[in-house]
């Protein structure tokens, strides 16, 4: 009581020593910080001037436009050795996104598969998988790429092998060798873009009917034949018009060179072994968190689905999935962040992406400050434009609580 | 009254026959195999997949396997220059033998061997009673573990005092590398990503600037980037004429990235704290740091301890990115041992990578068990 009448007594509150003022305090630790960040920043620059003076080097972005003298293997725009430092990096850039593209398409399908195989009631399915996951998990991709790359590509059939094969059956079009997987090559001929705008028209109608038939379905309670309409809008108008226009296509078919295949189109043993090394690493993430999610969706979810008359598939894809993507999708994200990011590993292989361009250019100019912050600037971008997007998909699936 | 209900039954029901068994061998094929005609098929495919590639692959692996032998020859076939009939193919184990103690160790020194063998016979010693849960003195047995044994490590594998010879890092390689940077990785995120953790909780608003942008950085970025920068850019960053050991770029590389990542982690744990206690111990006086160390931390940590493990184990993992910059862990030594002129032969990278595979395989999987048997132990506090 003393004490509490001690306190009501005076009108204002006790004096504390400046030193335990929390106001001053923060103030204080950040100001500390503040000066230790540019203290070390201060020391940093310093010694990079000085170094790069004793290297007889300047800074600057200037070098990107001369002239980058090394050739790429695979470039999806016309790229030379008399191109630009600055044209290679985007060289780099587009064939990053290519196999990370690829990359997260493939991961996305065979982790669904596993992961729904995982929880499957035959028990030999969910043990094979669980084999899967447990062997590819617990592997680093590198050497997931190493095996593909030296291990599995390097021993398919050489060059001169397949030369003899051509020799013994002059029509085959698809060859399987060491230097990659070669195949007749798309000619686009004239026309071909009403074959394009016909495909476009089909998707668009293949919407519209989907619209329709779910208003339909919700005025009536009949079901139009969605799929089969929408395949048909889809895959057999293009193909009508495509036959109509004279087939606007031709093929261009490899054939023995001195040294190599000519023609066709060629994938090369590097971006087949990043491939196939990121999408079954990754997969074996994504089978995981679909089982976590498919197992976080309550079972009187499903089994009230059932007693509502669903079948089974329409239990799980109008039930379940939905509510399963909820907890799916953050840590999906995550997933293809990570596969985005460990496309970088295309530098072990020597497939050309923004790592493997960005490290030619740097031992050939030594701007190693200047490539290191363009790489880290474009994966930066990447992640938050990805996650951006993720987000808002996120968003779009989320709980909608009135 | 009673005559009136009809609905009663005059006599017993025959008894039904019993379910079929689940329990003998074909019951339960039944169930776990051929239960749906869906079923069936699959099973049907698993199993002829499983017939065609399981014999190939086990023969490949030991039966056809060349398990002894000292140099290529013994595994290379009558038209390549070796003995072996025409048409084999099998992994070349003696190769695995006989570089063995490069893969566990790199070049260092033969006659020193001793030196990292006491170190992992130290760091068994005190790993084991570490993880297990009964254990007593946990405190003392962090203690040694985490700082008095990287101290000892670090004078015992560097020699150049108390008379032992010095062995340059370049010398070290192997399994022995992946281990050092691991666990230096380990010990030096773990209080870094706790720091990190709470300074982008905190509510000073340039400390908590500076550490959403570093861990934003960080983690927006591949770790090869990071290790680049590690390299390449950090001798520029100090004294002109330094020449920073390879080794440990490497090693602020790796700690530089997983602290990021290990400080996601902990904040996951920050903020399954419920506020209550926090502001339990704020009304019990405690100033920050106590509140933190004897109240927070304790529960956060431990709610996190399986994202911990995971983050342990994708760094165990990425270790094997040094060998991008040319150092010599254990993927980098058994890749740099496929140029070896002794063992070139076709199936030589496909042993090597299949033996390192293994390896790091046993590691990662031995974690993520030991991961799933702590979160086991600790969900008993929480069952309902």
């Amino acid at each position: 009581m003393a004490l509490a009448d001690a306190r009501t007594g005076s009108g204002e509150p006790p004096k504390v020593s400046l030193l335990y003022n929390p106001a001053l305090r923060s103030v204080v630790y950040q100001v500390v910080t503040l000066v230790v960040i540019i203290g070390a920043v201060w020391y940093a620059w310093n010694n990079v001037v000085q170094n790069l003076a004793r290297a007889n080097m300047t800074a600057g972005f200037g070098f990107l436009n001369s002239r980058a003298g090394f050739d790429v293997a695979q470039s999806l725009i016309s790229y030379s050795s008399d191109s630009t430092y600055f044209r290679a990096l985007q060289v780099g850039l587009l064939n990053t996104l290519v196999v990370a593209a690829a990359g997260i398409v493939t991961a996305t399908i065979v982790g669904l598969l596993v992961g729904i195989g995982r929880l499957s009631h035959n028990w030999l399915i969910a043990r094979l998988c669980t084999v899967y996951v447990e062997i590819f998990r617990n592997i680093p991709p590198l050497l997931v790429i190493f095996f593909w790359y030296l291990g599995v590509l390097a021993l398919l059939p050489s060059i001169r092998t397949i030369f003899q094969h051509v020799k013994d059956n002059p029509d085959a079009v698809f060859f399987v060798s060491n230097r990659g997987i070669y195949m007749p090559a798309p000619v686009f001929g004239e026309g071909f873009g009403v074959v394009l705008v016909a495909l476009v028209i089909g998707i668009v109608a293949a919407i519209a009917f989907t619209v329709w038939a779910n208003a339909r379905q919700r005025a009536t309670g009949q079901r139009p034949p969605v799929l089969w309409v929408n395949l048909a809008l889809i895959l057999l108008f293009p193909l009508a018009v495509f036959i109509v226009m004279g087939q606007p296509l031709t093929l261009d078919y490899p054939v023995p060179g001195s040294f190599n295949m000519k023609g066709g189109m060629v994938i090369g043993p590097e971006f087949l072994a990043l491939y196939l090394a990121l999408s079954l690493y990754t997969a074996s993430f994504i089978a995981e968190i679909v089982r976590a999610g498919i197992r976080g969706v309550s079972k009187g979810q499903s089994e009230a689905s059932f007693a509502l008359g669903l079948r089974p598939g329409q239990a799980t894809r109008l039930v379940v999935l939905p509510q399963a993507l909820r907890i799916i999708i953050p840590p999906l994200t995550s997933q293809y962040l990570n596969l985005i990011k460990n496309s970088s590993l295309a530098v072990a292989v020597g497939y050309a992406d923004l790592v493997a361009v960005g490290g030619t250019i740097l031992n050939q100019s030594g701007k190693s400050i200047e490539i290191i912050s363009i790489w880290m600037l474009i994966y930066v971008s990447i992640s938050l434009i990805t996650s951006l997007f993720m987000n808002w998909f996120n968003a779009k699936m989320a709980l909608v609580e009135r | 009254m009673a005559e009136s209900i009809t609905y009663v039954r005059d006599h017993f029901l025959e008894a039904e026959k019993p379910p079929t068994s689940d329990s003998s061998i074909i019951g339960w094929i039944r169930k776990n195999l051929f239960a749906s005609a869906k079923d069936s098929v699959l099973s049907i495919v698993a199993l002829l997949a499983l017939v065609y590639f399981l014999p190939g692959l086990i023969n490949w692996l030991f039966v056809s396997a060349v398990w002894t032998g000292s140099d290529r020859t013994a595994c290379l076939t009558v038209d390549q220059g070796g003995q072996l009939p025409a048409g084999w193919n099998g992994a070349c184990w003696a190769y695995v033998g006989d570089r063995f103690v490069q893969f566990m160790f790199g070049s260092y020194p033969r006659d020193e061997l001793w030196r990292p063998l006491l170190v992992v016979a130290m760091f068994v010693g005190l790993l084991i009673p570490f993880l297990m849960p009964k254990m007593p003195r946990k405190g003392l047995n962090a203690l040694l573990l985490l700082i008095v044994l990287p101290v000892v490590a670090f004078f015992l594998l560097l020699g150049g005092v108390f008379g032992l010879r010095p062995v340059e890092t370049s010398l070290w390689g192997g399994l022995m590398v992946t281990l050092i940077i691991s666990f230096v990785g380990i010990a030096i995120s773990l209080p870094a990503g706790i720091l990190l953790a709470l300074g982008r909780r905190s509510t000073m608003p340039i400390l908590k600037t500076v550490c959403v942008a570093f861990i934003e950085l960080i983690r927006g970025v591949p770790l090869i980037t990071v290790l680049f920068m590690a390299s390449v850019l950090l001798p520029l960053f100090l004294e002109p004429g330094n020449n920073i050991d390879k080794f440990l770029r490497a090693l602020i590389g790796v700690s530089i990235f997983a602290s990021a990542y290990m400080a996601e982690v902990i904040r996951g744990g920050l903020q399954a704290i419920p506020k209550g206690q926090y502001e339990a111990a704020d009304a019990l006086g405690l100033n920050y740091f106590h509140k933190m160390t004897f109240v927070v931390l304790p529960q956060a940590i431990k709610l996190v301890i399986p994202g911990i493990v995971n983050t342990f184990i994708g760094m165990f993992k990425d270790t094997s990115l040094v060998t991008i910059i040319s150092m010599y862990d254990l993927l980098g030594i058994v890749k740099a041992s496929f140029g070896d002129s002794a063992w070139i032969t076709p199936v030589t990278p496909l042993t090597g990578l299949i033996f390192a595979g293994f390896t790091f395989w046993i590691f990662c999987f031995g974690m993520s068990r030991y991961s799933a048997f702590v979160e086991r132990r600790l969900d008993t506090n929480h069952k309902r």
